[in-house]
């Protein structure tokens, strides 16, 4: 069998890659390009609100550069969680973004997109039937909390990526999927040794991260009957065993299993031989089937945030921060009470001191005293107008509030007009579990459309 | 006392999903692997983050000379109280550890 070949320009449209390696690229040749558009890594904003992370500008610029080179190559491109969280509306925006490079381009293209958002009322079903499994560790949900989520994504995997391949789609458009689905895909409907596929897909999922110089961006990986080879595109960049088998370690609680839809990748037995200075082969990882289940993402609204920031300086304040930031803590908590009639169910206020323990919370183990700290105000209400309000309340005490009694009242630094920063809505990720399928497509929707220059008129 | 950053290469934390996060430690060599690998207590290392010993997993994998720790986050990422979005500030805690 002959290989096949997948080219992946960057670990997430966004990024960046090199222009020079993705021509190498083209000109070496590859049977489809694949690149991922998302993560849960910045948080569950995207997810809460269905937006996209990057600038829509950098995104276009990208797409347009990938749009090229597909229309060179003749093969598919496909996009995996597309606009950060894989929401219906990001994949709508981003199927907007290549309606305009269409037709700027004058490109006539078939344009799958795959649609992973979940109807809460069918997943709030499926837990009352046991469908719906938690995975470890995983918050405690009812079905009328799962009612409440703002999204609810699925993990699509390969199945439904080679069916919106199967459409004959020139570029796909896919909502929330596992980062190595795209990858992986293709090859398995060609007949690519499971565990290589798999295998190679997760190592390339991150573009040139599995090589020496990761901001170039692009490698190809190149899959056959026995096992997969890598190489990075940009000619200053290599693949080592070191660089390659390392990045099973990258944001993977186990380095040598992965689970996806339908079963696992076990890399135990895998071997990383280099085939010279740049390119690098693996064989002997294994596909282990198992039960057909999804991976499920969720948000939900957690309140709205307002924040405010102030700077104390004084040494007596700074030696005396935690002291200060407590009774702050406690006359905020009783003047909000007096004024504005509102309880512990409303709102919270969080007093964290930038300096000493700003990142590491209770567990940090360092005690320098430093030149000043930074008081950053968390007010989290069940109303935005409250949080704003109770901000206000407290922008004269963050600003003057004395360590005691009889003393000058203070003035501390703030570095902006106005003190307080209303953040909206803020969300918190509310599922990790898992949703059996008996058919994969079952929790998915295909759309496809024509569109660019010959596009049918709607 | 050296702490674990003067005996190794590069203590990296990351998310594993919004869930857990992993603290891959850098050995850089074979002789620093056999060095660390006894010296990294693992219910020490549940310590420092706050995590029950029973959570924290482990792999001590030669060929690469990387000793791995993953566990669940003391907060889900993202979450009110969370402070570290990606998580990468837990290496610090690692690093600095006396051995």
């Amino acid at each position: 069998m002959p290989a096949t070949h997948v080219l992946v320009p960057s670990g997430v449209l966004g990024l960046g890659f090199s222009l020079q390696a993705l021509e190498r690229g083209v000109a070496m040749g590859a049977d489809l390009i694949a690149i991922d558009g998302g993560s849960t890594d910045s948080g569950p904003h995207s997810l809460g609100t269905g937006r996209s992370k990057y600038a829509r500008a950098v995104c276009k610029a990208e797409w347009r550069a990938l749009m090229q080179a597909r229309a060179a190559l003749g093969v598919p491109l496909v996009i995996g969680t597309a606009g950060t969280s894989g929401t219906d509306e990001t994949v709508d925006w981003m199927y907007g973004i290549t309606e305009e490079l269409a037709a700027e381009l004058g490109q006539s293209l078939r344009v799958a997109r795959l649609h992973s958002s979940q109807p809460p009322a069918r997943i709030a079903e499926a837990l009352r039937w046991g469908r719906v499994r938690p995975l470890s560790p995983a918050p405690e949900i009812t079905p009328e909390g799962v009612l409440g989520l703002a999204n609810i994504v699925a993990l699509a995997g390969v199945e439904q990526i080679q069916a919106a391949l199967a459409t004959g789609a020139d570029i796909v458009i896919a909502g929330r999927c596992t980062d190595t689905a795209i990858i992986a895909a293709l090859p398995l409907m060609r007949g690519a040794h499971p565990g290589a596929a798999w295998h190679g897909a997760k190592i390339a999922e991150c573009g040139a991260l599995c090589s020496t110089h990761p901001g170039t961006g692009v490698v190809r990986v190149s899959f056959d009957a026995a096992g997969f080879e890598v190489e990075p595109m940009a000619r200053e960049a290599a693949c080592t065993q070191h660089s390659v088998s390392a990045h099973m370690l990258y944001e993977n609680a186990d380095p040598f299993r992965l689970y996806e839809p339908g079963g696992h990748l076990d890399v135990t037995a895998a071997r990383y031989t280099a085939l010279d200075a740049r390119r690098v082969r693996v064989e002997g990882s294994a596909w282990v089937p198992g039960p057909y289940t999804v991976k499920l993402e969720g948000a939900r609204l957690a309140g709205y945030q307002t924040t405010l920031l102030a700077i104390l300086r004084e040494a007596r304040y700074v030696a005396h921060a935690r002291e200060w930031a407590a009774r702050l803590h406690a006359r905020l908590l009783a003047e909000v009470g007096a004024k504005l009639g509102l309880g512990p169910a409303d709102y919270d206020i969080e007093i964290r001191l930038i300096g000493l323990d700003a990142a590491m919370g209770p567990l940090e183990t360092r005690t320098a005293q430093p030149a000043e700290v930074g008081a950053l105000c968390l007010v989290t209400a069940t109303r935005a107008d409250w949080a704003d309000e109770i901000a206000r309340l407290a922008n004269p005490y963050l600003l003057h509030f004395p360590l005691t009694e009889d003393e000058p009242l203070p003035t501390f630094a703030f570095p902006w007009s106005p003190a307080q920063t209303s953040r909206g809505a803020l969300y918190e990720f509310a599922l990790n579990h898992v949703l059996a399928l008996d058919d994969p497509m079952e929790a998915f929707r295909l759309t496809v459309t024509e569109v660019g220059a010959h596009a049918p008129v709607a | 006392m050296p702490l674990l950053r003067d005996l190794t290469r590069k203590v990296a934390a990351k998310n594993a999903g919004p869930f857990q996060v992993t603290v891959d430690v850098f050995c850089g060599s074979a002789d620093a692997f056999a060095r660390v690998v006894p010296a990294l207590d693992t219910a020490r290392v549940a310590g420092l983050f706050g995590v029950a010993p029973q959570l924290m997993r482990r792999f001590d994998i030669p060929d690469l000379h990387v000793v791995k720790f993953s566990f669940p986050r003391p907060v889900v990422q993202g979450s009110r109280f969370d402070r570290d979005m990606h998580g990468a500030q837990f290496a610090t805690l690692l690093e600095e550890l006396e051995l």
